[in-house]
């Protein structure tokens, strides 16, 4: 009889499985639960995409693509990147397509993180970074961003986590799940505590088209001397709804994506071939849908924030992603009693704030990918809940 | 385009409230531009958006092509308004194409729609001739999807 834990590393064991899925699986013992909970696009991908892809499939273009992508998907993303963050890429040598954004997380956090090195990981943020770095030999660190920051990164918090052995930080704006944003003069004052030394920064910015209050997205590749230690790191799953297609980029400098290429085409060969075909058509003839989706999350999320704010639970106006952060401690609840009653009494699945990082106890995640309908259905429901609770 | 139109076009129950959340202006401003709206025409009225199959099973629609001639200094509109004027008429529209007016009607059975046309519609003065089709099944109306298995495919457990 093999001994299972003994053949495991104890890296691998010590990994804890998403905070997310735990409270799922309390959640879906619940039978009519309405959920506002879903971390994707609640809109189809645009129909010129899913033609194109259908048209590929006629054809019977089904063989792998070149390693890094099919050359025309890395132009048609260099000119997107030069129009969006005004940076440029060489679609030979600095863009690699890959399998969803968390693939090029992924690579680009094994490329770079050697045993003890540390990387800085910004909290509550997505929920991947961290036991990534564990399994690479690296030591996450996290720092705590504040509401009263509006949950952005700022100079001081980032400067006391520096030490000799910080190897990255990780820059996960729009946040998942604060809806925070970075805007320049934020992206400036990081960018001076890190020019000189030779911290690299993943930017995952998978969320970027999705900024509201007027002030479009900046990529902190943009900031005067980032760009050298900037991976820009986004996708097709957000932006264009295409989460199933699994399909983003990493975009960075040759030396560092020279290595990166290297784990890509071992590890994955080429990324859907099909896919790839559909996000041409996606980044070339698809803006129209875009701006109408990203509009309609736009009033979305000020009906939810509303909503919240009425109840009486504040919440910080989120300006990217599509999350609000409602603050739950008026309740007197943790961030997982909060859920778990919620669920059991009103049938309403919310995520833990805690689930996101320690930093998160005390505020829950609010997904907007839902219709106007099912979101004020599901407001009604946490209202009464929230109404009960009073009494 | 409108916004506030948008919206109320795809859901007219929407409060005063949420639009103003939604559009971001006060709803004190929402008031005003639906009072503006109704009062220059452009706001009809409200109505809700019925799958008829489901309310009502034996009710049939019928679109109606009319081939028309055409009067001196009125055109198409002498006629259209005779024929607007019925009851069982819902919507009467002027075609460019193969035919002139295109002819909505609702009634309890087939031989219904069909006596109406035949003996209100094809006899009218300037009507050269009619061709009736039968809406046999709803797939999409005013932008809403009718079929059933239009479910949320997600899975609870994502980013």
């Amino acid at each position: 009889m093999i001994d299972y834990n003994s053949i495991i590393p104890q890296k691998i064991r010590d990994i804890q499985p998403s905070g997310i899925r735990r409270f799922f699986d309390i959640a879906q013992q619940v039978q009519g639960v309405i959920s506002l909970s879903i971390g994707e696009p609640d809109f189809k991908t645009p129909w010129a995409a899913r033609r194109e892809a259908i048209n590929i499939l006629e054809k019977g273009r089904t063989a792998y693509t070149a390693n890094a992508g099919l050359i025309e998907l890395r132009r048609v993303i260099s000119e997107y990147l030069h129009k969006f963050i005004h940076t440029e890429y060489c679609p030979d040598s600095e863009i690699i397509v890959t399998v969803g954004g968390s693939e090029a997380i992924d690579m680009a956090i094994r490329a770079l993180v050697d045993d003890g090195d540390e990387v800085l990981v910004p909290e509550p943020s997505f929920v991947c970074y961290s036991p990534i770095v564990s399994v690479c030999g690296g030591k996450p660190v996290p720092i705590v961003t504040k509401q009263e920051n509006n949950f952005r990164l700022t100079a001081k918090a980032l400067m006391e986590k520096i030490t000799p052995h910080t190897k990255a930080l990780i820059l996960p704006y729009p946040n998942n799940p604060t809806g925070a944003v970075m805007r320049r003069k934020d992206l400036e004052e990081i960018a001076e505590v890190l020019r000189g030394t030779d911290i690299v920064i993943l930017s995952d910015e998978i969320y970027a088209e999705m900024t509201y209050g007027g002030e479009k997205h900046v990529s902190i590749a943009e900031i005067d001397g980032m760009r050298e230690r900037t991976i820009v790191i986004s996708g097709f799953s957000k932006a264009f709804a295409m989460t199933g297609w699994r399909l983003g980029y990493a975009a960075g400098p040759e030396p560092i994506m020279k290595q990166i290429l290297k784990l890509h085409q071992y590890c994955i060969m080429s990324s859907p071939t099909v896919s790839q075909h559909a996000a041409i058509a996606a980044m070339t003839r698809c803006r129209d849908d875009v701006e109408h989706m990203i509009e309609e999350y736009d009033m979305r999320r000020r009906l939810v924030v509303k909503g919240f704010n009425d109840m009486g639970l504040t919440c910080f106006e989120p300006e990217g992603a599509f999350y609000i952060f409602p603050c739950i401690k008026s309740t007197g609840m943790s961030s997982e009693e909060f859920c778990e009653k919620l669920v059991h009494t009103k049938k309403v699945a919310v995520v833990p704030g805690s689930a996101f990082g320690e930093s998160g106890e005390g505020y829950v995640r609010v997904s907007y990918a839902y219709s106007v309908q099912h979101l004020q259905t599901a407001l009604a429901r946490i209202g009464e809940f929230i109404g009960e609770l009073e009494k | 385009m409108n916004k506030l139109l948008d919206l109320l076009r795809q859901n007219a129950r929407l409060t005063n409230a949420e639009l103003a959340a939604m559009l971001g202006i006060t709803e004190n401003e929402v008031a005003k531009q639906i009072k503006q709206l109704e009062s220059d025409g452009i706001i009809m009225g409200y109505s809700a958006i019925i799958n008829e199959e489901k309310a009502d099973e034996k009710g049939v629609t019928a679109i109606i092509e009319i081939r028309v001639t055409p009067i001196k200094d009125q055109g198409y509109d002498d006629l259209a308004h005779t024929i607007m004027a019925y009851d069982e008429v819902d919507s009467v529209f002027l075609m460019s194409g193969s035919y002139d007016l295109s002819v909505t009607i609702t009634g309890t059975s087939l031989r219904k729609v069909a006596l109406f046309v035949s003996e209100q519609l094809a006899v009218l003065d300037g009507v050269l001739s009619t061709t009736t089709h039968f809406v046999l099944r709803r797939y999409k109306e005013k932008k809403h999807l009718f079929n059933e298995d239009n479910f949320d495919e997600r899975s609870m457990v994502s980013p």
